[in-house]
């Protein structure tokens, strides 16, 4: 198969990392990845701070880049539901039939990572490695506008050396919520550190998540602490065939 | 007033326009759940008995040829003398050994003297153990449920529906009549969390729960 | 004439109020606790019933019909009320509905009322208005009397007093009721409420209640409640005042069998709440013999006006959403500056009121979808919140720095040519900040990031650095 991969304007500059992992992945199972360098960002920051006429246009580029491809993963839930959730809306609110018409062409080849491995490959064993303790972090995105349920989990169960250890409370938000970290940033911290707790009572050695964006504000806390706890993106595991170094 | 009226209509006429399209006709209102339910007579006694209980309701049980002990029954055992009873409550169903007021216009203060109120209620719900008092009539005027400690309440066996939705139709059959639904007694939980029965209506609840026909 | 919400419009700003607010150990330690106790029930009894979320969508289809066709529906209200002998008063905004409400108490040469718990009534400040008018207005719910006797304002729209715990009740009532030797058992407590009310409901000719339902087909209004005051309130005293939002109309008596579900289960989790009381106007001996309903506007009809946002006047105010949201469980109701707190308030205050107060409101949520999930009605309170977030850019409200970043950031966004000079300026720009792998006290808006958190630089490649690299042969 081939599949396009969007990987998002903050994983392209802030976690490089990430996108090499899901082409990994994907080329490991044979499929062929294609990136389309013109693409840019989903325009969800813009849009969910209020800026929706600066999203409009973000939209329409993503529309333009993507167009006639088979199959698009997407290595963040939020973005997808940035996707699936507004870019309908906003086309018709932008009072624009054709714009509607490719939206609606798009979305059933949109997929999150975990979606486009269990839904559309019906893959759960991806062959991965990874001999550490994880706890997952359901990322609000995920669990309640994506529903992706226990996909990520069933994925995680089948990484040999990889003992999956339940995250209590998981199904609170980090407190990142983009914007919200910075014009709350006092109410964004406090969420944050019941979601440390949660995490250090766990005794994992790594969290994970489908989504950098938590990943990227969960860290920020386990790093000040010294925690000694790492943050890595789903992918990265599934996309683990020897023992990470322990640096 | 009118004035007041003319010009909040106005704004909603204004307000409307936007809401036109996405509404749906009131017929067209997607009615998925459950309306009937699936239980027989015994099922849904046992439900409507569990609810009850898991309110701290006491129920007790007798049959329609056995009304006036099963009240006598629980009157002693509760150690109650003094009862009211609304005005066409069947005089047959009471006891001798005790004292009922009937309600001809009592004051609240005579109406707060009593022990206790005895009435029936117009039909009761097992999913959810509610008991529907329809007023001035079977239950009486509102207050002689409301101000004495203790109701003691019949409920025949084929008065009671499964679901909320059948006992919310057969309610809108008498829906002028001023309607009172109990469910366990009195409660709150507004002091951290903790629920505390009998705050202000009567603090017990007991339910007479009568096998054989509805008189 | 000029809508008020409370006192709303004078509230410190949601962040600043937040932030001293989580110094309080206390009241998070009560709203923890609180809240977890009734989402614990809420959850067992919503899972009970198979047929929720057909309940929900039939819930949410019932009230969008409303709205549709609210006018006749009021219409046939106020006849149908009138009909049974009620007396039907319209008011375009909160002081216009004080002031009928203490013109019919005058009327009767009455200077005291009971209320049972009603929302409205605190966003019309009508008990300010009525003690301004020689009235004394005496609350029965027993969070509100802790309330009203601790001259604290609700920090919840189902639970006002939340934040309060038993020792702190008990100082209260200690005081107010002079009761030296109370306990602090809640039993204790409850009971003394009982023993301070029981006089009033005997004694007070004039109660004032809001309604949870007004039935347009009979004229019917519906009270739920737990405690009993409210079956006082509305049958023992001579006159009955009925304060009903305009948008609390419901068709026909059996659309009650829907939000007779689905209101219990949200709000105290429980399967139905221990009384509900259902009247149309005044019945012979029983109860009442006056009856009034004063149908309230108040800024209602705003929300109305705005398709994108009007679904927010499908709100039964069951609170499910305020114990489901993170930020209301970290700052509580007062953060809000509202008689409406939580998602619900972050979305009803900035509507009834003008947009230019309370603006910080629709940002204090993270968007995690946690209000919409359990909202009996379905309301997409996250949605509403990024509407309100895009009026108030729209009318050029947002912070300057704020607007300045957004178009810079947009441009570089623009295009995958742009974004990569942009990431490359990046890493330039981050060089003063970038202590072992971290950036540290980023200047401006990113602050509010760096002071709470630690920020890995951005990396030497780009993932579109290292394809096109790898496309040539050489990446790995
Ligand atoms: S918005 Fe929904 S969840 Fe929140 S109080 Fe209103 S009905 Fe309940």
């Amino acid at each position: 198969m081939r599949i396009s991969l969007f990987i998002t304007c903050y994983n392209d500059t802030l976690f490089p990392e990430t996108g090499k992992a899901v082409v990994k992945v994907l080329e490991g199972l044979g499929h062929t990845v294609e990136f389309r360098s013109a693409q840019a960002c989903c325009g969800q920051m813009h849009y969910n701070a209020g800026y929706q006429t600066h999203a409009l246009p973000l939209m329409e580029h993503f529309v333009l880049v993507f167009a006639g491809a088979e199959t698009i993963c997407i290595p963040s839930s939020s973005c997808v539901a940035m996707i699936r959730d507004h870019y309908p809306k906003m086309a018709s609110r932008a009072g624009n039939p054709e714009l509607g018409r490719q939206v609606a062409d798009l979305l059933p080849r949109v997929f999150e990572f975990s979606e486009l491995l269990v839904d559309k490959l019906g893959i759960t064993d991806v062959g991965a490695f990874y001999p550490h303790a994880v706890t997952l972090h359901p990322s609000c995105h995920s669990l309640r506008s994506l529903c992706v349920g226990d996909k990520p989990v069933r994925l995680l169960q089948k990484v040999r050396g990889l003992r999956l250890v339940e995250l209590p409370d998981s199904e609170q938000c980090c407190g990142f919520g983009g914007m919200f970290a910075i014009k709350n940033a006092d109410v964004s911290a406090a969420m944050l550190s019941e979601k440390l707790e949660c995490i250090l009572n766990t005794q994992a050695e790594v969290v994970t998540a489908l989504d950098n964006s938590c990943l990227m504000h969960i860290e920020g806390g386990l790093s000040r602490r010294r925690a000694g706890i790492k943050c890595v993106h789903i992918a990265e595991i599934l996309a683990g065939t020897e023992p990470v170094s322990q640096a | 007033m009118t004035n007041a009226k003319e010009e909040i209509m106005r704004r909603i006429q204004n307000a409307t326009h936007g809401l036109l399209e996405r509404a749906r006709e009131y017929d067209t209102i997607s009615r998925n759940y459950i309306q009937s339910g699936t239980r027989d007579q015994a099922q849904r006694i046992e439900l409507f008995c569990d609810r009850l209980r898991d309110y701290g309701s006491a129920v007790y049980t007798c049959q329609s040829d056995e009304i006036t002990s099963g009240i006598a029954n629980l009157l002693n055992t509760r150690q109650l003398s003094c009862l009211l009873v609304p005005s066409g409550f069947p005089a047959q169903w009471l006891p001798r050994e005790f004292e009922f007021i009937s309600d001809h216009r009592l004051t609240n203060e005579q109406i707060g003297r009593a022990d206790g109120v005895i009435t029936a209620c117009a039909l009761a719900i097992a999913s959810t153990g509610t008991i529907v008092l329809r007023h001035s009539e079977e239950a009486g005027r509102r207050a002689l449920t409301l101000i004495p400690d203790y109701h003691l309440c019949l409920v025949f066996e084929n008065q009671i529906v499964e679901t909320v939705p059948e006992g919310i139709r057969a309610m809108s059959t008498f829906s002028l009549a001023p309607i009172t639904t109990i469910s366990g007694p009195s409660a709150t939980s507004d002091i951290e969390m903790t629920r505390i029965k009998g705050v202000h209506g009567p603090r017990t609840l007991d339910v007479l729960l009568v096998g054989g026909l509805n008189v | 004439m000029s809508v008020r919400v409370g006192h709303a419009a004078e509230a410190e700003d949601f962040p600043m109020a937040a932030k001293k607010l989580l110094q309080n150990r206390q009241l998070r330690d009560n709203l923890r606790h609180a809240t977890d106790v009734i989402r614990g029930k809420r959850a067992k009894v919503v899972n009970e019933l198979p047929d929720w979320e057909e309940l929900r969508s039939a819930a949410h289809e019932v009230k969008e019909h409303v709205l549709r066709y609210l006018g006749s529906y009021l219409e046939q209200f106020e006849q149908k009320c009138k009909q049974a002998g009620g007396q039907v008063h319209w008011a375009r905004d909160a002081s216009e509905a004080n002031g009928i409400i203490a013109g019919i108490i005058k009327r009767h040469g009455e200077s005291e009322v009971i209320k049972v718990k009603t929302m409205t009534s605190d966003e019309m400040s009508l008990n300010d208005a009525l003690q301004a008018a020689g009235i004394t207005p005496y609350e029965t719910d027993l969070a509100d009397l802790i309330i009203q006797l601790g001259e604290d304002a609700p920090s919840h729209i189902v639970v006002p007093a939340l934040h309060r715990n038993r020792s702190e009740v008990r100082q209260i009532f200690q005081e107010k009721m002079h009761l030296k030797d109370l306990g602090d058992r809640p039993e204790d407590l409850t009971a003394a409420a009982r023993e301070y009310l029981r006089e009033k409901f005997l004694r007070v000719k004039i109660g004032i209640s809001g309604a949870n339902f007004a039935i347009a087909e009979s004229g019917s209004v519906v009270v739920v409640e737990s405690e009993g005051n409210g079956r006082m309130c509305v049958s023992l005293p001579r006159v009955l005042i009925t304060i009903v939002g305009i948008e609390k109309i419901l068709p026909r008596f059996e659309d009650l069998e829907i939000f007779l579900q689905l209101l219990p289960r949200s709000a105290t989790g429980e399967r139905m709440n221990p009384y509900n009381s259902i009247w149309a106007g005044p019945s012979g001996t029983d109860g009442p013999q006056e009856f009034h309903v004063v149908l309230l506007d108040n800024g209602r009809t705003n929300v109305m006006a705005d398709p994108e946002s009007s679904e927010t006047l499908d709100c039964i105010r069951c609170g499910a959403c305020l114990n489901a949201c993170p930020v209301y469980r970290q700052t509580g109701g007062h953060a809000y500056g509202s008689v409406y707190a939580g998602p619900i308030g972050a979305i009803l205050t900035p509507q009834l009121q003008a947009l230019e107060h309370s603006q910080s409101l629709p940002y204090a949520s993270s968007l995690c979808g946690a209000c919409y999930e359990v909202c009996p009605v379905k309301i997409n309170i996250p949605d509403i919140l990024i509407h309100l977030r895009g009026e108030i850019v729209k009318r050029g409200d947002a912070p300057l720095n704020e607007r300045i970043a957004m178009k810079a950031v947009g441009f570089a966004l623009s295009n995958g040519r742009r974004l990569s000079t942009a990431q490359k300026l990046a890493r330039i720009v981050q060089r003063p900040f970038e202590h072992d792998g971290n950036l540290q006290d980023l200047p401006s808006m990113l602050a509010g990031w760096t002071t709470f958190r630690d920020l890995a630089a951005v990396p030497k490649t780009s993932f579109r650095e290292w394809w096109a690299e790898r496309g040539k042969g050489t990446g790995t």
